[in-house]
């Protein structure tokens, strides 16, 4: 069988029987199947908000403020006498809307910087990891401190400062990756044939990457969620009057002496319930995927 | 050993660099002009240009780098407006609140986590294990700012046995007179009792609250070390010596395991940073957190750029400081 | 004479995802005291398994079915816990494949010997200490005081597991169990091990149980030999006997697949692949493969004697009918 040509005409098939082992792996395990299952209605309902939510978000009720979890308003009402599911429930567009940027724009400058320099070695990987290790220098969290800090309260610039943070995560994973393979038989044939360097590292090499970084960024998104909450808490990320799961916590705060705990708890288990189901799935598409990574 | 000892120490120097080039860049890009801001309102525009000269902001990018890095080293952070003040002035004062925050919560965190961790990892399967499994999923999920408040509105409001939370004493208590600007230790050598209990009092839920978030995933990690050394040869090859099990637990596999646990407390450290930031805004202790946050508040974005470097810096020190220590506790290091 | 240690019909499983594994049917084999037996077979052949057995080391998933195992008349599978611990390391020790990762590496190798006199011999530290840099300098380790004080990394391959067998042979045990110890050593280096194994065994009276898949190691080393596939034990002889009259069609098969550098001769490889031990046949694990295969091999295997204390786990296989 010849190497040259069936690397991506043996690929199609086999990705699709992947997918189906994929799947079927992971049902096996209850609590993915149950933190996948939240995910979605999670997402769904974030998408669908404007049609199902029955208030509107910003809408006050002078009569009905501060009231706690009750039949009309299922999770109380804030100062305002807006209903907080629905703000819950659109502040998750925020957060989920945030979390997806960061983490597409993080894998893909931080992918390619990996695959870069991996593949090329030498004085481009020296340079490139020096940036890659400067990030690093910092504690992630104060990091993005700094950068939305200088850049503005913007979604926008948020997502900037997440990205910038999360990139060296990726950056390593698939460098380390391309030291794996850049030696192996397929991507010596794909440079016997006189394939470009880029259409090697980009076409050939990198889509045997997937999986570790898809388990990546799983748990990424929801570190991601974690950050922008709290940036938003401290008040350097999501500003009102958009409403975000950490903002609203952070409205909560000053009730706690008085003893509305429905408006700190809930956007803040919405925050929890999300980051877990991320965290468990990931960790089941790790038990899945790549074996290798088993026992953290 | 002398090697990896010179290595590391030189790979601080361009670490650093890239450190003050970072917040130099997130300086630099700030919005607003500072000539603007120090001029002041009455300003025209001839003494705001005689300004932006005299600070220098005409000048190309690299000539403005290499006058920060030279205040740098003269301790020259910018000021602030909110305190008028010096910012080295600001976070030096406060750095002690910071500190014994940071150090209580990563007391918390090592006593409880690591044996938790390594108890887990010898019952496997136990309930043990369970419970840290739990916490270490739950725990990295939980925002640590909500964590805080859940926290307070269990002890404080629900339960009353914590303190509002309104800083490191309980007001009308005089602090002891300043050693260490820890205030638990300073109250101690000055044997005041009050100032003592209140500190402390002050100081357990936050303490407890940020110890916990970094808990998580320490546990996770000492867990998964131990269950890694359980499996290793070295460990067939005691048990199969006929060693009592004390021994090959709790003397060689706790041994091997807690060296690269060591490697670990780096990272800890930078999570305790992070979670600092968001717990002193919670329990309004007045740290350095704190501080550059409520700086930001009111416009004052010097502040947080200099907390930005400050940690940066101490960051990059404790991770040489970690690595160093791991040199010296791991014979493959320490002799070559 | 009385057997140093017996093991009859011990039988392991071990409960994986995939299903049962049954390791080891029923083996059996008998060390005199003094004695080197070799335990030979493929990996995978359960070797290994029944060496940790003995030493009652196997852990969940395997589990322990049935059998005997006696050392000195005592049973090992009933007695207790503690009553094994004291066997371990001082009655019978045992040393490993990989010397270095066998070796604790944050403590000095002279304190790992030094703690298991202390433990099983009850010496003070001070004794301990002399006897430990005696034990290197019997194993061949030159500058033993100083090589004391060293670290597994320090050490070469050879060294290490010389150190390991100073370890075993410290407390001056019954029977020592080698597992593979030559495998990853050099083969010089693996030669002089080997000699120094047969040496200290004489010198202190140790029996010496060898697993190993190289019959050139059982050649140079053993007084007897037990063969072993799939699990089951199939033949015990003399060393010479069976390299010159073996029996049993899988040794028979084993030795013809030996590659000779003397005498081109085609090499002949054993057909077929040994079978699953998820669904291991009944009777004779051998059987798929036997040239001499007939219907009572699917039933149960009779052992008898083929010659002076040699005999096979055969029913094709009588006296008088083995050839050359």
């Amino acid at each position: 069988m010849s190497t040259l040509v069936s690397v991506s005409a043996d690929e199609a098939p086999a990705r699709r029987s992947a997918a189906a082992l994929l799947w079927r792996r992971l049902s096996r395990n209850v609590m993915s199947l149950a933190a996948l299952g939240l995910l979605v209605v999670v997402a769904l309902t974030a998408a669908a908000a404007p049609v199902i939510m029955p208030y509107d978000p910003d809408a006050p009720d002078a009569e009905r403020t501060l009231e706690p979890p009750s039949r009309r308003h299922w999770l109380g009402t804030d100062l305002y006498g807006r209903d907080q599911l629905t703000r819950i429930v659109y502040a998750g567009r925020v957060d989920l809307l945030v979390a997806l940027e960061a983490t597409a724009v993080a894998l893909s400058l931080g992918a390619a910087l990996g695959a870069v320099s991996g593949y090329r070695g030498g004085w481009i990987d020296q340079v490139l990891m020096r940036i890659i290790d400067t990030i690093q220098a910092f504690p992630s969290f104060i990091l993005a401190m700094g950068i939305a800090a200088a850049l503005g309260n913007r979604l926008t610039n948020i997502v900037i400062a997440i990205a910038i943070t999360h990139v060296p995560i990726y950056a390593r994973l698939i460098r380390g990756e391309m030291l794996r393979i850049r030696e192996m038989e397929y991507a010596e044939a794909a440079r016997t044939v006189g394939n470009p360097r880029r259409r090697i590292i980009f076409y050939h090499l990198l889509p045997n990457c997937f999986p570790p970084v898809v388990v990546q960024a799983t748990l990424a998104m929801g570190f991601a969620i974690l950050t922008v909450a709290a940036l938003s808490y401290i008040g350097l990320g999501i500003r009102p009057p958009t409403s975000e799961w950490g903002a609203m916590t952070a409205e909560g705060a000053g009730y706690i002496v008085s003893g509305e705990w429905w408006i700190f708890l809930f956007p803040g288990l919405a925050i929890m319930a999300t980051v877990l189901s991320f965290n468990l799935l990931g960790d089941a598409l790790r038990d899945v995927l790549d074996p290798r990574m088993k026992g953290v | 050993m002398l090697g990896y000892l010179c290595t590391r120490v030189l790979l601080v120097v361009p670490t650093l660099f890239g450190v003050t080039l970072v917040t130099f860049v997130l300086t630099y890009i700030l919005p607003g002009n500072p000539a603007l801001v120090k001029a002041g309102p009455l300003a025209t525009p001839q003494h705001i240009a005689e300004m932006e000269r005299r600070m220098g902001l005409d000048q190309p990018m690299a000539v403005q780098y290499w006058r920060y890095l030279r205040g740098l080293f003269r301790g020259d952070l910018g000021e602030s407006h909110t305190t008028g003040r010096p910012v080295l002035e600001d976070l030096i004062q406060r750095v002690p609140a910071t500190l014994e925050l940071t150090l209580a919560a990563l007391a918390v965190a090592l006593v409880v986590g690591i044996p938790l961790g390594v108890v887990a990892a010898v019952r496997r399967d136990g309930w043990l294990d369970h419970v840290s499994r739990l916490l270490g999923v739950g725990g990295v999920a939980m925002p640590t700012f909500w964590t805080g408040l859940l926290a307070l509105y269990i002890f404080f409001y629900a339960l009353g046995v914590a303190p509002p939370p309104l800083g490191r004493l309980a007001t009308g208590i005089t602090p002891p007179p300043l050693v260490t600007g820890l205030l638990t230790v300073d109250s101690l050598l000055a044997r005041e009792g009050r100032a003592l209990a209140s500190a402390l009092h002050q100081l357990v839920l936050p303490a407890l609250v940020l110890g916990f978030s970094v808990m998580a995933p320490l546990t996770r990690m000492v867990r998964a070390t131990m269950l890694e050394v359980l499996e290793s040869d070295y460990i067939k090859a005691a048990w199969a010596a006929g060693l009592p099990r004390r021994t090959v637990i709790y003397g060689d596999a706790l041994r091997n395991c807690m060296i690269p646990v060591i490697t670990l407390l780096g990272v800890v450290f930078g999570f305790l940073m992070a979670g600092n930031v968001v717990v002193e805004s919670v329990f309004a202790w007045p740290g350095i957190g704190n501080y550059a946050v409520a700086a930001m508040m009111s416009k004052d974005s010097g502040p947080i750029q200099s907390f930005v470097l400050f940690v940066g810096v101490v960051y990059v020190f404790v991770n040489l400081a970690v690595d160093l220590v791991y040199g010296l506790v791991d014979p493959r290091i320490r002799l070559r | 004479m009385s057997d140093l240690l017996a093991v009859s019909d011990l039988t392991v499983h071990f409960d994986t995802d995939e299903g049962v594994v049954q390791a080891v049917d029923g083996a059996t084999l008998r060390i005199a005291p003094g004695e080197v037996v070799g335990l030979v077979g493929e990996s995978g052949s359960g070797k290994s398994v029944t060496a940790l057995a003995i030493l009652r080391l196997l852990r969940p998933p395997a589990r322990v079915l049935g059998g005997r195992i006696e050392l000195d008349g005592r049973d090992l599978l009933g007695c207790s816990e503690q009553e094994m611990r004291a066997v371990r390391g001082s009655q019978i020790s045992m040393v490993f494949q990989s010397p270095r990762t066998s070796l604790n590496p944050v403590l000095s190798v002279g304190r790992q010997i030094e703690r298991l006199l202390v433990r099983h011999a009850a010496a003070r530290p001070g004794q301990a200490r002399e006897r430990v840099v005696e034990m290197l300098r019997e194993v061949g380790i030159a500058e033993p005081e100083r090589r004391a004080r060293q670290y597994a990394h320090q050490l070469s391959g050879g060294m290490c597991q010389r150190v390991m067998i100073a370890m075993a042979l410290a407390t001056s045990p019954r029977l020592l169990i080698a597992d593979e110890p030559t495998t990853g050593l050099d083969v010089s280096i693996a030669a002089q091990i080997l000699d120094l194994l047969r040496d200290l065994g004489r010198r202190t009276g140790a029996a010496i149980l060898m697993i190993t898949h190289d019959l050139g190691v059982v050649a140079r080393l053993c007084d007897r030999v037990v063969v072993m596939h799939a699990g089951q034990t199939v033949e015990w002889a003399p060393v010479r006997e069976l390299f010159h009259a073996p029996a049993h069609p899988y040794t028979r098969a084993l030795l013809r697949s030996i590659p000779r550098v003397a005498g081109a001769r085609e090499m002949e490889p054993i057909p077929g692949w040994v079978p699953s031990l998820l669904a291991p046949p009944p009777g004779c694990r051998f059987a798929r493969r036997c040239a001499l295969v007939r219907s009572e091999c699917g039933v149960s295997v009779p052992v008898h004697a083929v010659g002076e204390d040699h005999r096979v786990a055969c029913v094709a296989v009588e006296a008088s009918q083995w050839t050359r």
